[in-house]
């Protein structure tokens, strides 16, 4: 047999074979990403559904515009604001110190750590990120808090700050983790190039990687943020189950997500209207986070195309 | 060999060890000033690394060992006291493949002068360094654009602007059009003769006729022997001689095709 009609020989090899195998292949992974697409848009007909049920009995003004959140007591308000409130006082505490710390990490990992302090560091960050977030939630409590009481005398025993800072170094590994894969994909050229102008290490990493990384960067913060604010057994423990409008972090405060814990957990009847806030606060919860990781997806697919 | 030149940079027993791998060996030779100096030789001879030697590249390497001496001006720039960061201000490089950053074409230029803490004027010294690159007549309406958005030619001159506004002395180039078609080829090698009025330039190219078009001198590069790796200069002098009469068989053998 000569080359050429090798070459054909192999071209024309039967392939039926092959290609039920790819099909069933295919098929069977059809399959399990229509049962989690289902499953998400199933959980979200019920949110919506209860939602919309919720809101023919309370007023959608008065949910956005009312003070005062007291759906389980006999003088019943349904005002959203002092939950949202919680939930933004403690999510913007927590990124106080995620945000710059992780930065700070993620430089050190990407452009100052020898391979050797990044292959030890990396993998320590992300076992640190696997930590149940029950076991920070007590963290906060028996020992933040005790260690703030201190501080401030006047801090409750249930306050947002504990929460806030316990929160802020369970968030810290992703947004070093997120934000160092993005500078790592910063080409060596562009940093050669800094570098070949005369740039120290410093002014390659400030005016030259970190600007370059920036929408990633920006993803794994705003990723972070929504982390924050979906975070809940941290604030169940160690926030507080009081709604209140208020910016001090020592006191007791709620979140939604803790809101919604409170109901669940209780014994609040099922077909009651107080039972059914939990799906009118789970909704706004999921609009909110689902608006940042949509944000997220577009910065992160943004950076990828100022390389390629 | 040139008493009509300064010398600029003078390489004295130079060797470059990547970990316990010898890359060059024993390099010594001088570099005129405001001359073209070609360094040809087949790929993997260690000519990268024997330019990147010349502004302290090599020490970003980590694996990367220098020893022996390059004098620039007669300061050797391996000294214990010499910040290779200041090294870099005075002789910039070009690399192969173009590299601006994602910034506008503007900022591409400015950077240099920014962290050298330039204090004069900024769009002066982009204008004259894009004028200098023969660039600013094709981007002189979009210096807000990002630098990207160019040809592979355009943005070749865009880092031979950006290294000129630091104002350097020598400008190194690793196989600068290599990337390139010959049109943005030919543009190079013109901007190159122009450029040799103000700056010392030194160019690696696997590309003989390149460096018989635009080179003043020309160094050889081969391993050193049969059986290393290890590369080194093998001849230098002025190109003419290089390509008409080589002393080494080597070259010879190189230049007419013979090799590699
Ligand atoms: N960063 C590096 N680490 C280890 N070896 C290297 C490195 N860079 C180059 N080398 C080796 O040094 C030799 C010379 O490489 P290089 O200077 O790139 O040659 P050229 O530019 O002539 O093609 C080659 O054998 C190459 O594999
Ligand atoms: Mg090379």
């Amino acid at each position: 047999m000569n080359e050429s009609q090798h070459v054909l020989s192999t071209l024309l090899r039967p392939r039926a074979d092959h290609d039920r195998r790819e099909k069933l292949i295919r098929a069977v992974l059809l399959l399990f990403s229509a049962v989690s697409i289902f499953t998400t848009l199933g959980i979200i007909a019920v949110l919506l559904r209860e939602t919309l049920l919720f809101f023919q009995e309370v007023s959608i003004v008065e949910f956005f515009t009312e003070t005062r959140w007291t759906p389980l007591f006999a003088s019943k308000k349904f005002g959203v604001l002092p939950l949202v409130n919680g939930t933004v006082l403690v999510a913007a505490g927590a990124m106080l110190i995620a945000l710059p710390l992780g930065l700070l990490a993620a430089i050190y990992l990407s452009e100052y750590a020898s391979d050797r302090a990044r292959k030890i560091l990396k993998p320590m960050l992300e076992v640190l990120a696997g930590v149940p977030t029950v076991v920070y939630g007590y963290f906060a409590l028996t020992f933040v808090t005790p260690l703030l009481q201190k501080i401030w005398p006047q801090t409750q025993a249930f306050n947002a700050l504990s929460a806030s800072i316990v929160m802020g170094f369970m968030i810290l590994p992703l947004v070093a983790s997120l934000s160092e894969d993005a500078m790592s994909a910063v080409p060596q050229s562009l940093r050669q190039a800094a570098y070949a102008l005369g740039a120290t290490r410093f002014e390659v990493t400030l005016r030259t990687v970190v600007p370059a990384a920036l929408s990633g960067i920006s993803a794994a913060f705003i990723l972070a943020v929504s982390r924050a604010i979906g975070e809940t057994m941290i604030v169940a423990i160690a926030a507080g189950q009081q709604p209140k409008l208020t910016l001090n972090p020592l006191q007791s405060i709620e979140t939604m997500t803790a809101y919604i814990v409170q109901v669940s957990l209780g014994d609040t009847p099922q077909q009651s209207i107080a039972y059914k806030t939990i799906f009118a606060v789970g909704m706004l919860l999921f609009m909110m986070t689902l608006m940042m990781n949509l944000i997220s997806n577009w910065l992160t697919r943004r950076y990828r195309e100022v390389y390629e | 060999m040139f008493d009509k030149h300064e010398i600029a940079l003078s390489v004295k027993n130079l060797n470059v060890d990547y970990g316990d791998f010898r890359a060059l060996e024993n390099i010594s030779l001088e570099i005129p000033a405001r001359q073209i100096t070609a360094i040809i030789g087949p790929s993997g001879c260690g000519k990268s690394t024997f330019l990147r030697c010349f502004n302290r590249m090599n020490d970003l390497v980590p694996t990367a060992r220098v020893t022996g001496e390059v004098l620039f001006y007669g300061q050797n720039i391996y000294d214990s006291k010499v910040n290779p960061v200041e090294v870099r201000r005075h002789i910039g490089m070009v690399f192969q493949k173009p590299n601006p950053f994602p910034k506008s074409i503007y900022e591409n230029v400015a950077y240099g002068a920014r962290i050298n803490g330039y204090k004069g004027n900024m769009d002066e010294l982009v204008e004259r360094s894009l004028r200098a690159a023969a660039l600013w007549d094709e981007v002189k309406d979009d210096l807000k654009k990002s630098a990207l958005a160019l040809s592979g030619g355009q943005q070749q001159r865009l880092c031979i602007a950006r290294a000129i506004a630091v104002e350097p002395q020598v400008i190194l180039m690793d196989e600068p059009a290599s990337a390139l078609d010959p049109i943005a080829t030919l543009k190079i090698e013109e901007l190159m003769q122009e450029l040799k009025k103000d700056y010392t330039i030194v160019i690696v190219t696997h590309n003989m006729q390149q460096a018989a078009r635009v080179s003043d001198y020309t160094a050889m590069m081969m391993l050193s022997k049969e059986g290393s790796r290890a590369g080194t200069v093998i001849e230098f002098g002025p190109t003419p001689q290089i390509f008409t009469s080589p002393r080494d068989r080597r070259t010879e053998d190189y230049i007419t095709g013979r090799f590699g």
